[in-house]
């Protein structure tokens, strides 16, 4: 005979279940996205920029190179600095017509009122972002970069065959790990790390011959964190890769047009031959073939 | 003169009669109260209105499948350290407890030494150890440092041994003085004593903790992975990163339960027969 408390027992344990059963949460509906594209006749006269007749762009202080070069957005030299005023040409406004100002990495990123037209600051184009900002068609899609140790033996090397015997460490689950399993495929096992601290220090420890990182970082590690550092050269693409956009404002008038001109700058070849000149010449990040 | 057969008593027959319905009863009530709670959990799972995006994210047998040779090889690793580590560990936990058990004043240095080591390793979060040995130790650029491996499975060894050291000291301290006392009074040495009357007593008594920190250890083998090499969970890690599924990790976690159920039953199977040692059976 079961007793009376076990029978209770039974049953307060079996109506526990259904209360957890019952009290499930209920689904919550994905968010719908939008997107609005807007046409506009792309001309010095007709764009409505801050400043009639000019162009204010916006990076942040200091600049660094490769992107620009001694901290003077306006000499157009580095590639941001470059690329700015290829996309101002393109819309019909002269090197004179071109005025820069300097506004925090944060702050440009941020929702509010801007004080550029727009900004070019390595900004990578994600979905997020774009709930706050505009961004322009992307003019610069990151690559991945092999840096070692100016000890190392696979500096100086220069194509993706060389690198098959080296020991290289990324950070896990980056495009940098896909660069080394998918593109370079050495036959020694990669190291793989939690983070990119963790794998500098390995470099630094003579552990790995080299580290594949993206290019921005690659510049500055190489620049700032480890001096003893070089890079070997840029990889293929792989995957999908970051991109960078120009910023403007959350619904700026001049986002259509100037996502059209870096378009045609992308068309025409020139953001490759920029690419060329200030990153992989100019910078020393050869590529890797 | 022949035995006659034995004819069990009303009463006996009674007995057993008996203890055969409790029997089935018992099989029965347990079979009914498992399937009831299987049949709500089910339900209480399947029936949650993000199941659907739960199974596909966690349970895809395609994602499993091509993820299976690259996490078996990852376990691999996993394997080999916890069988080199293992040993490593059991060995200096053992000599630790000797050492920790030694009498006489003038062995007071080494016994605060292996003090301060069981203090020290127990203490200490393990991946600090290994951040330590795997990252740190290199920078000394010293002649012949050995692979990262080596070092990680040295940082394992380091922080296990001291937690069987208490284990082998526990079991030491927990054999009666009188065995002791006996064996010197036969004229044995202090070491013959430990090796021939103490240690087998002590090795034998303390043997499920001690197999059950070696399960613990083969989950913590892995942590060696912050260092660069691929383990199995490294494996379902980069999986995950490539596919946004997490299949690859539910994968590893069923491989190392079958790995750890070998460990686990003859843990087990130790327990239960020193039990029936201890209860004076054969």
């Amino acid at each position: 005979m079961a007793s009376t408390s076990r029978i209770l027992a039974l049953g307060a344990a079996g109506a526990v279940l259904v209360a957890v059963a019952a009290c499930a949460p209920q689904d919550d509906p994905a968010p719908a996205t939008t997107a609005s594209a807007a046409a506009a006749s792309c001309t010095k006269d007709s764009l409505r920029t801050r400043t009639p007749g000019k162009l204010t762009v916006a990076t942040d202080e200091p600049a660094y190179e490769p992107w620009f070069k001694d901290n003077k957005p306006d000499n157009g030299e580095g590639f941001e600095a470059a690329v700015a005023y290829a996309v101002a040409e393109q819309l019909g406004y002269a090197r004179g017509d071109v005025a820069w100002t300097r506004v925090k990495f944060d702050a440009a990123i941020a929702p509010g009122p801007k004080s550029f037209d727009f900004d070019i600051n390595q900004f990578s184009i994600t979905e997020e972002r774009k709930r706050a900002v505009d961004f322009s068609a992307p003019y610069y899609q990151v690559r991945q970069t092999v840096i070692a140790l100016k000890s190392s033996k696979i500096v100086g090397r220069t194509s993706l065959a060389d690198l098959r015997d080296a020991k290289l460490g990324a950070q896990v689950g980056t495009t940098s790990y896909r660069a080394i399993t998918e593109v370079i495929k050495p036959t020694v096992q990669p190291q793989v790390y939690n983070s990119n601290d963790d794998a500098k220090k390995a470099l630094q420890n003579g552990q790995l011959d080299g580290l594949v990182v993206d290019l921005p970082t690659a510049f500055y590690i190489t620049g700032a964190e480890l001096t003893d550092a070089t890079i070997v050269g840029q990889v293929p693409q792989v995957g999908t890769p970051e991109a960078f956009g120009l910023l403007l404002d959350k619904g700026s008038p001049l986002t259509a047009c100037v996502s059209d001109a870096v378009g045609k700058l992308a068309d025409a070849g020139t953001l490759r031959q920029l690419e060329q000149k200030w990153l992989a010449q100019a910078a020393g990040a050869a590529e890797l073939t | 003169m022949t035995l006659a057969p034995h004819i069990p008593s009303e009463a006996q027959r009674r007995r057993a009669a008996y203890r055969r319905r409790q029997t089935v009863s018992s099989v029965l009530v347990a079979a009914a109260s498992t399937a009831a709670l299987g049949t709500l959990l089910v339900v209480a799972v399947t029936g949650a209105p993000g199941w659907d995006r739960v199974r596909e994210s966690f349970l895809d047998p395609a994602i499993a499948r091509d993820a299976l040779p690259a996490v078996l090889s990852g376990l691999w690793l996993n394997l080999r350290l916890l069988v080199c580590c293992a040993v490593g560990a059991l060995l200096l936990g053992l000599l630790v407890a000797i050492l920790r058990t030694l009498r006489g004043p003038v062995f007071f240095p080494v016994r605060a030494l292996a003090a301060g080591y069981t203090y020290t390793f127990r203490g200490l979060p393990l991946i600090i150890v290994l951040y330590v040995l795997t990252l740190g130790v290199p920078g000394l650029r010293l002649q012949g440092m050995p692979s990262v491996l080596v070092l990680g499975g040295f940082a394992l060894v380091l922080t296990y041994g001291g937690y069987l050291a208490e284990v082998f000291r526990a079991g030491i301290e927990s054999v009666h003085p009188s065995q002791l006392a006996a064996a010197r009074s036969l004229g044995l040495t202090y070491r013959q004593t430990m090796r021939h009357v103490v240690l087998p007593q002590a090795v034998r008594r303390v043997a499920p903790p001690l197999l059950n920190d070696v399960v613990a250890l083969q989950k913590d083998v892995g942590l060696v992975s912050l260092a660069g090499p691929i383990d199995a969970v490294r494996v379902a890690q980069i999986a995950t990163a490539e596919t946004f599924n997490y299949t690859p990790y539910i994968l590893a976690g069923a491989l190392f339960v079958l790995l750890a159920i070998p460990l686990i039953a003859v843990t087990d199977w130790v327990t239960l027969r020193s039990a029936r040692r201890q209860g004076g059976g054969r």
